[in-house]
């Protein structure tokens, strides 16, 4: 449960920035990504994925696009707008600015 | 993209639905794919339906998701009752179309402003005054010399700008002999430059047209004419055009749309006032006269001191002007010194048409109205006993936790849907209707035009129109089944009757309106009959009028001779000549003296007509004889009945005299004859006499014949349609190159249908309004009857095992029904007399309190409420009560 608490609120965050880096993924895969890159830290629970996915689609941060896998199967896959990039940018500001400060109250208090 | 996006998502459900599945399905696929367990990691998605719910909210419009769901519920509905939904739409659409015809017409004719700068501060000058027959006229028709009195006296504040009617004139353009019409207008010179008006082609006329008399022989076409007549040739200007011995060197082309000051009328040719021989004249009154406030004067405080000064003027010019009377009764002077001057808004233009058309368009707007409304009833009355079939219906809905605005938007969406689909076929109703009924007004010579565009101010009325509709029909249903109560109504119904209650309240309603309808329709038809049936006095049949002139006048030898020629054609049985026609809309009185006395208060009317024009136009001699060859005017004359009463009475007036004026030369009457209609058909008889055709002046006693510069040749023929033989008279009196030719040839039937065009119309679309509201009435009535038999089945069941005889079933079944029919017609009746009093002077010797006036709306509703009702009292006294009690 705490992993979960952590990402509370980032989500967004995570998703973008994992898409700038690696376009083209479908929502698994995104979730495997951000497991994978925080060493198992960060897990986003299964359940709220989608309606996000869905919500930064309708934002326009991120488009989707049904493509047909080698399996047969078809998958959907999400990569960045340009929108999405600078969402991106302004995530990142806001999470350096707020956890510089809970640095600083980490240090001072 | 995002909201595009939503709103088709709105219209694919399912599909979104399938799609959030799918990659719901794919990611557990995927979780398998990578080692873990597949019932885990289900597990760790939770709950399938939940996140689809959420996904699917996020990614449409959800209102208009439920309002996809709603109009496809409510097709399906429409569909369910066919029969019933294209009754409806096609009621609602002739509603509608009609509605928004008669808004076109309207607008047209009585409200759009002209298509000029400043038509707001655009008024009339017209006078109030006394007419000799005691009635007050008021007219806005002024002489050149006071109009310029006028115009000078208020310079400072407001421009005068003189425009004339449009009079169709014989006008040619290169050799004598091809006449044509055009509607010719004089204007001052400052009516362009005012107006704010831009020529399409060369110049307008401007105010240095207006400096002398007879200076500016300049033409301007209108734009329409210029299209109509030279296929917009730029080469039209500095051709010339004869009217009279007049030419003019036309100069420019009008703005596209404008047609003119006179609603109906398209105007062919601007001329110079100036150019006109009337200008100077102190005792014609030829032209209106505008008046536009300078820009910045405040109309609210600038009219009234405008008037006034403006009346003193006015009052001065008519005191100078009285000194010409010569020998007229004091009375008569002051009855004309006696004039108000008012001032009224003139934006929408001035014509004869508004002034005619005002109240019919009126009543025909009201029973458009009505006809609308019954229809908006009735569907209402449908959906009502639809709404009252899904109580239950509604009330699982409420309590499975429906909004109430959801059920309402349910309701108003089937009340959309059927709406649009009568708007659709209501726009292409009113595209045909107005121009036809503008048709119907048309006399065949001389076609009223009036611009209908289908622009922004009839789209606004038609949008306006539909969302009355909407509201009328589905709010009232929507409102009642929202407040519909889920437990009770489960439960089996509070009260079965209030559904019922409602729609009997609109049968009176609708009763009501279409006995008002009714009432209306049988008055205009009543009038339109007796018009058309009034004893003339004259013959029609067969009479050949070939409205001739003679540009510098001839002899009345060379129209005897020519007469004579006529004569000679085989199918020609007798020809005479009158100076015009009767019924022909022109008039002239003259006072009349008898052995010299003062002029009595009574004018009379008088035509010249040949010997043998009695006989040819069917009109008896009372008593004495014809003219003949050797009568004179003046010397003989041939009296009506009227005015033998008038100027005779109690005496025979044969071998008396009369002379037209005091001290004038006498008229020896040598005949009488009934009564006939002179100009008018409605007007009352009148005084008229007939004095010969050969008009002589008497000179220092010398008797010098005068020349005729117009006549009509009146024909009677052999053949049944008078027309066959035009083209062979025409061609002979071309031939004979005598100076006379033919400006107009019409029958003696075509001037008095023409009379009747007004009744015609009335009667024709009264009659037609009135059969729809019948219809629908009894649509509705059959149709609430039927839905009340269908929910007292059971009562009705139980009523006949008891033994109840079959008059009580039906009495019970079909007595509330009457009381409201009853109550409905009283309160139509009543309506109508208000409203007959506003439409009296479309009647034409017909009262609304006449007896039978009442008798007959009142029958014909009762008719068609028995046909209507019967259906389903057979389906009452059907009634099978075993199997009403098995199903118990």
């Amino acid at each position: 449960m705490a992993k979960t608490d952590a990402l509370q609120g980032s989500l967004d965050l995570l998703v973008l920035k994992i898409l700038s880096r690696r376009p083209r993924l479908h929502g698994y895969a995104i979730m495997a990504a951000i497991a994978d890159i925080s060493g198992e830290v960060l897990r986003a629970e299964e359940g709220s994925l989608y309606p996000a996915l869905y919500r930064m689609e309708e934002a326009g941060w991120i488009r989707a696009e049904w493509i047909k896998k080698d399996t047969g199967r078809r998958a959907r896959i999400y990569e960045l707008t340009a929108a999405g990039k600078k969402q991106l940018g302004a995530e990142e500001s806001r999470w350096q600015s707020v956890s510089l400060a809970i640095n600083r109250v980490l240090r001072e208090a | 993209m995002s909201l595009w996006s939503r709103i088709s998502n709105a219209l694919h459900g399912e599909r979104l639905n399938r799609e959030i599945d799918e990659e719901l399905q794919s990611h557990i696929e995927e979780a398998v794919a990578s080692g873990r367990d597949r019932n885990e990691a289900r597990h760790a998605l939770g709950s399938t339906l939940r996140s689809r719910e959420v996904s699917h909210s996020i990614r449409v419009v959800g209102w208009l998701e439920s309002l996809r769901a709603d109009l496809s519920f409510g097709w399906r509905q429409l569909c369910r009752n066919k029969v019933m939904t294209a009754a409806a739409v096609l009621s609602l659409a002739l509603g509608i179309g009609s509605s928004v015809a008669a808004f076109r017409l309207i607008d047209a004719l009585l409200w759009r402003p002209l298509p000029i700068a400043h038509s707001s501060s655009l008024y009339i000058l017209s006078r109030k005054m006394t007419g000799f027959d005691g009635k007050p006229i008021e007219d806005n028709h002024w002489a050149t010399p006071d109009f310029n009195l006028m115009r000078d006296a208020v310079k400072d504040q407001a421009d005068l700008i003189a425009i004339s009617d449009a009079d169709r004139t014989d006008i040619t353009w290169s050799t004598d002999d091809d006449m044509e019409k055009a509607h010719v207008v004089s204007i001052s010179g400052n009516m362009f430059p005012l107006f704010g008006l831009q020529p399409a082609l060369g110049r307008l006329l401007a105010p240095t047209d207006d400096r002398a008399l007879g200076a500016s022989p300049y033409a301007v076409l209108s734009w329409d004419y210029w299209n109509r007549r030279f296929g917009r040739d730029p080469h039209v200007l500095g051709r010339s055009l004869h009217i009279g011995d007049q030419t003019f060197e036309i100069v420019g082309v009008g703005p596209r749309d404008f047609t003119g000051t006179e609603k109906g009328t398209v105007t062919d040719i601007f001329l110079p006032l100036t150019m006109s021989s009337l200008a100077t004249q102190d005792n014609v009154s030829w032209h209106r006269a505008f008046l536009m406030l300078k820009p910045g004067i405040d109309p609210a405080t600038a009219l009234e001191p405008l008037r006034q000064h403006l009346s003193a003027v006015n009052h001065v010019f008519n005191i100078a002007f009285t000194k010409s009377f010569h020998g007229a009764p004091q009375a008569q002077i002051d009855r004309y010194l006696n004039q108000t001057l008012a001032i009224s808004p003139a934006g929408a233009g001035i014509s004869d048409l508004q002034k005619e058309y005002r109240r019919l368009l009126g009543v025909l707007g009201l029973l458009v109205a009505l006809v609308l409304l019954i229809a908006c009833v009735n569907v209402a009355n449908m959906m009502t006993a639809q709404a009252a079939a899904r109580t239950q219906e509604m009330a699982l809905r409420v309590s499975i936790g429906a909004g109430r605005r959801r059920l309402v938007q349910l309701i108003l969406s089937q009340s959309t849907l059927l709406a649009l689909f009568a708007s659709i076929l209501g726009a292409f109703f009113a595209a045909w209707s107005a121009p036809f009924v503008l048709s119907l007004v048309n006399p065949p010579d001389n076609p009223a035009r009036l611009a209908l565009p289908a622009d922004w101010r009839v789209l606004l009325f038609g949008f306006a129109l539909i969302l009355l509709i909407v509201l009328l029909l589905g709010l009232f249903p929507a409102l009642r089944a929202s407040a519909v109560q889920p437990v009770t109504a489960l439960k089996g119904g509070n009260d079965p009757h209030s559904p019922r209650r409602l729609m009997r309240g609109a049968i009176a309603l609708q009763v009501a309106f279409c006995c008002l309808v009714l009432f209306l329709s049988s008055l205009f038809v009543a009038s339109f009959q007796r018009l058309q049936n009034r004893p003339l006095g004259f013959s029609t049949d067969r009479i050949l009028l070939l409205e001739t002139v003679a540009g510098k006048g001839q002899l009345p030898v060379v129209w005897n001779q020519t007469a004579d020629a006529l004569r000679a054609v085989t199918g020609v049985d007798s020809v005479a000549i009158a100076r015009w026609p009767l019924l022909g809309r022109i008039a002239i009185n003259s006072d009349i003296s008898i052995n010299n006395a003062t002029p009595s208060p009574t004018p009379a009317f008088f035509l010249s007509v040949s010997p043998g024009w009695l006989s040819t136009m069917k009109i008896p001699l009372v008593s004495g004889r014809d003219f003949n060859r050797d009568d004179t005017s003046p010397g003989a004359a041939i009296i009506n009945q009227s005015f033998a009463k008038t100027f005779f009475p109690n005496q025979d007036p044969i071998g008396h005299t009369f002379a037209r004026g005091a001290n004038e030369h006498p008229y020896a009457i040598v005949g009488i004859t009934p009564d006939a209609p002179y100009r008018d058909l409605r007007e009352p008889n009148r005084p008229v006499f007939y004095v010969p055709f050969g008009e002589i002046d008497r000179v220092d006693n010398q008797s010098v014949p005068k020349t005729v510069d117009f006549a009509t040749f009146t024909i009677h023929t052999d053949t049944q349609n008078p027309l066959a033989l035009a083209d062979t008279l025409r061609q002979l009196i071309a031939e004979r190159h005598n100076g006379l030719r033919i400006s107009n040839i019409t029958t003696q039937l075509d001037l008095f249908r023409d009379q009747t065009v007004r009744e015609r119309l009335l009667a024709m679309l009264a009659a037609f309004f009135a059969a729809v509201a019948l219809l629908l009435a009894g649509i509705g009535l059959y149709a609430v009857l039927n839905y009340s038999v269908q929910q007292r089945r059971r009562e009705i069941g139980i009523r006949m095992a008891i033994g109840a005889p079959r008059t009580r079933i039906v009495r019970l079944v079909t007595s509330d029904i009457f009381l409201m029919i009853v109550l409905g017609g009283c309160a139509g009746i009543t309506l109508g007399l208000g409203t007959a009093r506003y439409a009296e002077s479309l009647f034409y010797q017909v009262k609304a309190t006449d007896a039978d006036m009442i008798a007959l709306p009142t029958c014909a509703i009762l008719l068609t409420a028995l046909i209507a009702i019967l259906p389903a009292v057979l389906r009452a006294l059907r009634t099978n009560p075993t199997e009403i009690l098995r199903a118990e």
